[in-house]
């Protein structure tokens, strides 16, 4: 039992990341907060991914002078992935940033509840 | 390789290549018009595309850069690809023309590049989400997808539609981390990223029944990803804000392509990757049915309870991606196939809908209060009988497109075990969509009697156009409806 847990630590961080992100996205008020636990979520599913690709005791593969040895580097399309994933997740985040900056300057506040009830009563 | 082939690349390249010119480009009608030639040649050369691909009765696979497959990107297009292409650019061009005063009026200056930039990205993400082979270019388009289309919800600058951004943004969200994280679970226990490739090493661990658990929950949150964005029932709570606030133009291509994309990608996935077998045995198609059921229902009966025009249309939507759902849940050939019907009919009837409410409010001075438009038709004739048009069609009468796509729903359902279920339900919510439908139509064509509506300011050709062909299209889709299915059937046996 113990050694399935440490085998799969990684993995099993990336989960309770995850559910973290996911739970408080889903349900905090608070816009930045919702904005953080986005990042949460995404640097759960890039750490999953980044372990699945990486072997004990090999370097990262970059190409050097002298030819390239296959047998000493760890898998590297998963790096790539993470690192389009970095910048699909920081897009995001300064859009929704610059979202939340423009509606805090109109209506003051950063909660969902409190500005749902300023838009309705503007409506009004 | 015959030069048709690159017709779908040129397409894609043709609209991001527009979408990035576009941000530098100062004027703002320069701007409208360059969207407008690029979403009518998207339009052109695959209308091109699918000729010459049903003359060739095959699929193939692109590839894109150096690099060929495993390791590389491709793109997989076939009929079916071809067509949602032709009808998506082509439905943007008219959602264009459509919403084109009001798109001026609501965002000015410098805003109008801005959207023309964002409606550019969103019919590139709809090309490759369409055509895609690769999953993880599909997450970034989906990505970019939301963005873009977030960015067309603020074209129009009040309050409310910021409001209504920020909660499609964080929902938009929610569906695409699930998806990232079932496309890494995918990755994890098969080392593919590339359709063909993935579809093998699935049906291998599907045969051998190691990994069962992680494929299962690979499949439940990329459905489950996927229909957050388009709205599946209970989570389309974000929907009615975001497209009912939107200006003429961004409604209509939100709520009549953009949930759209997201439905095809499901489909490419789960025939691609999974097959059928595996979702139907599952349980993830059943779940799927029973939301599109739920959402078929509930959409209607808020849209009965809405009183401002563009929500209840809103609403309309998620109403009607229930019925896409539906047919996805039956896992059936028949059932994806009446899927795909509906998303053309829905993919004309709504934009026509949207386009003709703005028109008609802006001759009751912008009020979109369903009590505003009484009578409002006699303003602008051409406006009212493209509503009537789209909303006949939406409750499903004969000759309009919604009547096929849901015989064909119909007639799937019979060989599936939930027939009576299917059948009561379809037929329970026409009879709810007439109800909202049929009085606001009414309304909209009684005479005002003493205070006559003044006619339409000024003829606008744009819209002329717009609503005598998205009329058309409604028509054709209700009248020539087996040369069309023929073509989607055929599409998704070369999948």
């Amino acid at each position: 039992m113990l050694e399935t847990i440490i085998e799969n630590r990684y993995t099993i961080t990336a989960v309770i990341l995850f559910t973290l992100g996911f739970g408080n996205l889903l349900l905090h008020q608070n816009l930045i907060k919702k904005v953080i636990a986005f990042n949460i979520m995404d640097a759960s599913t890039f750490l999953l991914l980044a372990t699945r690709g990486f072997i004990e005791g090999r370097s990262a593969a970059i190409l050097t002078e002298g030819g390239a040895n296959t047998g000493l580097y760890v898998n590297p399309i998963p790096a790539g992935l993470v690192l389009t994933g970095i910048v699909v997740s920081v897009s995001v985040s300064a859009f929704s940033l610059a979202l939340i900056q423009r509606i805090y300057r109109r209506y003051g506040t950063v909660d969902l509840r409190e500005l749902l009830d300023a838009v309705r009563k503007e409506k009004v | 390789m015959p030069f048709t082939h690159n017709l779908p690349f040129l397409c894609i390249f043709l609209a991001m290549a527009a979408a990035i010119l576009l941000s530098v480009v100062r004027n703002p009608r320069l701007c409208w018009n360059i969207t407008f030639f690029v979403a009518s040649a998207s339009a052109l050369m695959s209308l091109i595309f699918l000729s010459a691909i049903l003359c060739e009765d095959s699929a193939f696979a692109y590839t894109m850069g150096k690099f060929p497959a495993p390791f590389g990107n491709e793109i997989k297009a076939g009929p079916l690809q071809a067509l949602f292409a032709s009808c998506f650019s082509l439905v943007s061009v008219l959602a264009l023309l459509g919403g084109k005063k009001d798109l001026f009026e609501d965002a000015d200056g410098k805003k109008l590049g801005l959207t023309c930039v964002m409606l550019n990205m969103v019919l590139a993400s709809l090309l490759v989400l369409t055509y895609t082979n690769d999953v993880f270019t599909a997450y970034v388009f989906i990505e970019i997808s939301t963005i873009a289309a977030c960015a067309l919800v603020m074209a129009k600058d009040s309050g409310e539609t910021l409001v209504a951004t920020i909660r499609y943004l964080f929902m938009s969200l929610l569906g695409s981390g699930l998806f990232l994280l079932s496309l890494f679970i995918l990755y994890g226990i098969t080392g593919h990223l590339l359709m063909p490739q993935l579809s093998q090493a699935v049906a291998e661990l599907l045969s051998s029944g190691v990994y069962h658990l992680p494929l299962l929950i690979c499949a439940a949150s990329m459905a489950a990803g996927l229909g957050i964005k388009s709205a599946m029932f209970p989570f389309h709570r974000w929907l009615p804000d975001a497209h009912g606030s939107a200006t003429t133009c961004s409604s209509a291509v939100l709520s009549g392509l953009v949930l759209k994309g997201y439905a095809v990608l499901m489909i490419t996935m789960f025939i691609r990757i999974f097959s059928l077998d595996f979702i139907r045995s599952s349980g993830i198609g059943a779940a799927i049915f029973l939301f599109g059921l739920l959402g078929m229902i509930a959409g209607s009966i808020q849209a009965i309870r809405e009183t401002h025009a563009k929500r209840m249309l809103a609403y309309s939507s998620v109403a009607q991606m229930g019925y896409v759902f539906m047919g996805i849940g039956l896992c059936s050939e028949a059932g994806i196939a009446a899927a795909c019907y509906q998303i053309l009919a829905h993919a004309f009837a709504k934009p026509l809908l949207f386009s003709c409410v703005g028109k008609l409010s802006a001759a009751a001075g912008h009020d979109k209060q369903l009590s505003a438009l009484r009578g409002s038709a006699w303003s602008c004739p051409l406006a009212g009988i493209g509503f009537a048009a789209a909303a006949l069609s939406m409750i499903g009468i004969p000759l309009f497109a919604g009547f096929n796509a849901k015989l064909f729903l119909a007639s799937a359902s019979i060989e599936s075990p939930g027939t009576i279920l299917a059948l009561s339900v379809l037929g329970l919510s026409s009879v709810l969509n007439a109800i909202y439908y049929l009085p606001a139509l009414i309304a909209l064509w009684i005479p005002k009697g003493a205070e006559k509506h003044s006619r339409a300011h000024s003829t606008d050709p744009a819209f002329t156009a717009a609503s005598v062909l998205l009329i058309a299209g409604v028509l054709v889709l209700g009248i020539f409806s087996s040369p069309i299915m023929a073509i989607i059937i055929r599409g998704l046996q070369l999948m």
